[in-house]
């Protein structure tokens, strides 16, 4: 495999908190048997579930540098489509799935092809056209429960059996989602493909003039996000045992902006980190009081302004890593 | 599918146009002047539909509830404009879209801790209640005639003051090139400040006017910014102008399209096929309108940057 040429002396250093996290995860539903285990396994689960969303993000976001404020369709069409099937009494994975990943990545090629054309905030803008568009189409379902959305027969079935109505099981599932897409984004990010999409970020110009064709890479990182956040929203909508239109609203698409930046754009397991952060710190404020988004605000406007790179940048800066 | 029907439905079209005209001027400044994507912009319209319901209930009349919210949401602007928008104008667009969607979060809790999470309603001033009859069997609430004339009214003083004194001069040459205006030896910064205030104030003076008809309640920006956005775009960031010819056009294009969307495509399918099309395709129409205009025109109509 090709070292990333930024990762400079400590390949294994850089990749020390990834490492950790997976095995976190991994030991985390033996721990959990300890107390208050169904709430902690499907806390975590939901956590896993977001860090697939926000990875797919920052491999567009942070390596791309293509804000798209509508990402958060993808995460309704993934779920969308196993909704509708299992309404009609297709509840196979292996149906639902493909089907899933299939919609939202024809969506990507569509709305990606259209959107591409435009730069800085014409691109913001209309990736959040797109993401209204998604969300209305949602809204207006009314055969699939329209604006209150659908509560699914049950979770997914693979082969005939039964196996996520098992909540551990389930848990491990995703974890292995998790696993997969890391490592995807990962060996994209550090193929050539991966870096004509940074040098993109970097000089547009440039990479144009080597004589890279941007458009048809920047599309097809486009296409590939939108795939991978497909496969979370299939995820959430069998976590949930319920979909509807809330699941794309432009609030979850900065949500999922928040949770990449809050863990530090472009390092992949950021992202993983700051949807865990942006979920538990949720959790544990409105633990306290109701009022925890008046909290949470104030917090996200001093991240901007005094913590620049997010969580990832604070830890390389604890751990004396320099400026990465 | 009557005329008068047609007519209601364009006047309300008008009225949404006007409203989105006041908060997309200020935004399209903002914007097209500081490069600042404010996200906040849709709050500045709700904190001054809260405030007008305050000194309504405060003063126990409309008018003086009006004069009170109006300075009240400029200083309220100005105040956001000191302590966290002047440290963000050289910030990239992802860090302001971050830190004005903080500013969402808190402002949307904020008035639910102050004001309670329940819809406050705002009596229609006496003086302007009622309908009037504007042709044979056409009745139109004055209020609502009320809200469209001042939001013309503003849209004509608007566009004096833009092209005809120094400031407006400023501003637009600020849209145009900001950092050659600061060479220039003006004040960039209290430009940027004078145009803040004066865009919160215009929405504030919109979520003010709208206080008697909708129900004022936490959130009710959110979806409106949405659709302010979807106006400078097409309008062309930086443009005044640009912004009121597009705000007319998604406000009679959402009306107009949720009324009779549904009607022209019955005369294309059958009924209940038409209207489950309608319902999907009426809320998307903007939207539509917005790609199919970038598409064509990736600046927006009347771009201000060259």
């Amino acid at each position: 495999m090709t070292m990333p040429p930024e990762s400079g002396p400590g390949f294994l250093k850089r990749e020390a908190v990834p490492v950790v996290v997976f095995a976190l995860l991994a030991l985390l539903p033996f721990v959990a048997v300890l107390g208050a285990e169904s709430y902690l396994l499907s806390l975590v689960t939901r956590v896993m579930i977001f860090a697939i969303a926000a990875l797919s993000l920052d491999l567009i976001l942070g390596y791309g540098a293509l804000v798209s404020f509508g990402h958060a369709a993808f995460l309704g069409l993934g779920g969308y489509a196993v909704g509708i099937l299992s309404a009609h009494g297709q509840t196979d994975a292996l149906v639902q799935l493909p089907v899933a990943l299939a919609v939202s990545a024809l969506f990507a090629l569509v709305t990606g092809a259209l959107s591409l054309r435009t730069k800085g905030v014409y691109f913001i803008m209309i990736t959040l056209a797109f993401g209204q568009m998604a969300f209305f189409l949602a809204v207006s379902l009314a055969a699939y429960g329209g604006d209150d959305g659908m509560t699914l027969s049950g979770r997914s079935r693979l082969f005939g059996l039964d196996l996520f109505k098992n909540d551990r099981a389930f848990y491990y599932a995703v974890l292995l989602a998790l696993l997969g897409a890391y490592g995807l984004c990962r060996s994209i990010v550090v193929s050539r493909f991966g870096r004509v999409i940074r040098g993109a970020r970097e000089n547009p110009q440039r990479m144009a003039a080597i004589g890279f064709p941007l458009f048809r890479y920047q599309l097809v990182g486009y296409v590939i996000a939108g795939t991978l956040c497909g496969l979370a929203g299939f995820l959430l909508a069998n976590q949930a045992e319920f979909v509807s239109p809330a699941y794309m609203t432009w609030q979850r698409s900065g949500e999922l902006i928040v949770m990449v930046v809050l863990g530090g754009l472009g390092t992949l397991h950021g992202a993983i980190i700051g949807a865990a952060a942006f979920l538990l710190l949720e959790e544990w404020l409105s633990g306290f009081t109701e009022h925890w988004k008046m909290i949470f605000g104030p917090f996200l406007v001093l991240v901007v302004l005094f913590a620049r790179g997010g969580l990832m940048g604070a830890i390389r800066r604890l751990g004396g890593g320099g400026h990465g | 599918m009557s005329m008068t029907l047609l007519y209601v439905q364009t006047l309300n079209g008008l009225q949404l146009g006007v409203l989105l005209f006041l908060i997309a001027a200020g935004l399209t400044l903002v914007f097209g002047v500081m490069d600042f994507i404010n996200l906040a912009h849709g709050v500045q319209y709700m904190i001054g539909a809260y405030l007008a319901a305050m000194f309504t209930a405060m003063t126990g009349n409309f008018f003086y509830g009006l004069a009170l919210a109006l300075p009240s949401a400029l200083a309220f602007g100005l105040l956001l404009e000191f302590l966290i928008f002047r440290h963000l104008y050289d910030r990239d667009h992802l860090d302001q879209v971050l830190a004005t969607f903080g500013i969402i979060l808190f402002l949307n809790q904020a008035v639910k801790v102050i004001w309670g999470a329940a819809p406050l309603s705002v009596p229609i001033p006496e003086a302007l209640s009622g309908s009037i009859r504007l042709m044979d069997g056409l009745l139109y609430p004055v209020y609502r005639l009320a809200i469209i004339g001042s939001g013309l009214a503003i849209a004509v003083l608007l566009g004096i003051l833009v092209s005809r004194t120094r400031i407006g001069m400023l501003v637009r040459a600020g849209a145009s090139n900001a950092p050659m205006v600061s060479a220039l030896g003006v004040d960039i910064g209290k430009l940027f400040m004078i145009v803040f205030g004066f865009g919160a104030m215009l929405a504030g003076f919109a979520g003010a006017m709208v206080a008697p008809i909708l129900s004022v309640e936490p959130g009710m920006g959110d979806n409106l910014l949405i659709l302010t956005f979807v106006v400078i775009v097409i309008g062309g960031i930086g443009s005044v102008r640009g912004a009121f010819i597009a705000a007319i056009l998604v406000g009679l294009v959402d009306t107009l399209g949720r009324v009779f969307g549904p009607q022209l495509l019955r005369a294309l399918m059958d009924p209940s096929a038409a209207s489950q099309a309608g319902r999907a395709l009426a809320p998307m129409l903007t939207y539509i309108l917005m790609a199919a205009i970038l598409f064509f025109r990736p600046g927006g109509l009347f771009p201000a940057k060259k």
